[in-house]
């Protein structure tokens, strides 16, 4: 599963609440010049795992949200169950990103994706409904209330998106 | 009067000081398992090509990600029989690439090949004082004090990375156990790319051909990786000397999910949902 969104809408501690391992963690706080100039050349992973059986193991993959690694969207995208777009419900000028970056992966293909709107436990948080309509999204595309810290808010996310992958599945078979 | 000699009396980083302190003009040949042509003007190395990367412009930059292989192959049919020369001012000209995407690209191929020359140890070199090709090939100078200092490096980090991970026949998967050393790694643009092919079906070879990556590098690369425990090696069917695995990714694709029926994925799905549930 990739897990996908702009620049800091909490896409690592997404991951983490639910990931058997620690997760490597993205965007790391940059405190000096030094470290900047380290940032233009590396970026960091998230990568988490949950472990099903002895044969089935799912893999999440945080993408990086910084523009200059667009090139990893379309490699990830490939061979991926289905994504969660992850949104900043607090932060409206990164929805237009949100809204590229889903768009993008719609384009790499036609796998299932849920819509999570992240930080609903903040004051200013805009509501599913609101951010619906402002990324313009189809009413079949699920838009889900997220705390991308608590690990039932993750759960219900991953869980609604599985459910989207079997509907899809079940038209595939129809 | 040509020079002629064996790398194994006289090694190439020799060579290249005496051209540098000679401040020699000339074409260097070395032929080992394959041959090279470097060509040096005043000390300094201007041109490099071997029988297996050629130094035809479109590849040099179809290779540097600057052509894509449709306009590398139309370039080539249109534009037939133009010198490397001719064909640089047409690309400037027509936009599709700059004067710094040339000049770097090419500098970035003879680098390649001359880096790898300093891990040549047997074969047979000549220098005669001739400038072959020198009308019609891009010529850029670069000052072989550096080249040297590095060719050295490499070749000390070469030797250790052989020792290290001598088979690129193996294949990598992501560690089952991952331990504390997992935090706060960053990856580099070159490791991330890596890091998508990942799959015991991708012997490290096919990894380093999907990305265009020398084997040093990829070697360096994945022996960084290995070091962070980020990932494993899977020796190649038949121990570390034995065959390929039988499944290799065509260059040029990324992994494809392996082919499962509609049943067989919606048992997989639910077999994660019932899991997450269980968080």
């Amino acid at each position: 599963m990739v897990i996908t969104g702009p620049f800091s809408a909490g896409k690592t501690s997404f991951i983490g609440s639910v990931s058997e391992i620690d997760v490597v963690r993205t965007e790391r706080r940059i405190t000096n010049a030094a470290e900047r100039v380290k940032e233009t050349t590396t970026v960091a992973m998230d990568f988490g795992r949950i472990t099903v059986d002895d044969d089935l193991v799912l893999y999440l993959f945080g993408t990086p949200g910084q523009r200059r690694f667009d090139f990893m969207w379309e490699i990830l995208s490939e061979g991926m169950l289905g994504f969660v777009v992850l949104v900043d419900s607090t932060k409206p000028e990164t929805f237009r990103e949100a809204k590229r970056i889903l768009e993008t992966f719609q384009s790499y293909a036609s796998t299932p994706f849920v819509v999570a709107a992240n930080k609903q436990d903040h004051e200013d948080a805009w509501s599913p409904d609101d951010l619906r309509i402002i990324l313009r999204l189809d009413p079949a595309v699920k838009i889900l209330p997220c705390v991308s810290l608590q690990k039932d808010s993750v759960k219900n996310v991953l869980l609604e998106l599985l459910y989207s992958i079997l509907e899809h599945l079940d038209k595939e078979e129809a | 009067m040509a020079l002629k000699g064996n790398l194994r009396d006289f090694t190439t980083t020799q060579l290249f000081n005496l051209i540098h302190l000679a401040k020699k003009t000339g074409t260097l040949t070395v032929t080992g398992g394959q041959t090279a042509h470097i060509i040096f003007r005043s000390g300094k190395l201007v041109y490099a090509e071997t029988s297996v990367q050629h130094g035809r412009l479109t590849q040099i930059l179809l290779s540097a990600g600057k052509l894509t292989s449709d306009q590398s192959r139309l370039i080539d049919e249109k534009l037939k029989g133009r010198t490397d020369k001719q064909l640089g001012h047409r690309l400037i000209q027509a936009k599709l690439v700059t004067q710094n995407d040339i000049i770097q690209s090419i500098r970035q191929h003879m680098l390649d090949i001359v880096y790898k020359l300093f891990t040549w140890v047997e074969g047979s070199f000549q220098f005669d004082n001739s400038l072959q090709s020198a009308e019609t090939k891009i010529m850029i100078p670069i000052d072989l004090e550096v080249v040297i200092m590095e060719g050295s490096r490499r070749l000390q980090e070469s030797e250790l990375l052989m020792e290290e991970l001598p088979n690129l026949e193996a294949s990598l998967r992501f560690v089952d156990r991952p331990d504390a050393r997992l935090r706060n790694i960053n990856l580099t643009v070159e490791e991330w790319r890596i890091i998508s092919y990942v799959n015991p079906k991708n012997t490290i070879k096919k990894i380093a051909e999907a990305n265009k990556l020398s084997d040093f590098q990829v070697r360096r690369t994945v022996y960084g990786m290995l070091q962070a425990g980020i990932v494993e090696l899977i020796p190649p069917v038949g121990g570390a000397n034995g065959e390929k695995p039988k499944e290799n990714i065509p260059t040029q694709r990324r992994i494809q999910p392996p082919k499962q029926s509609t049943q067989e994925r919606r048992g997989v799905v639910n077999r994660l949902i019932d899991r997450i549930r269980k968080l």
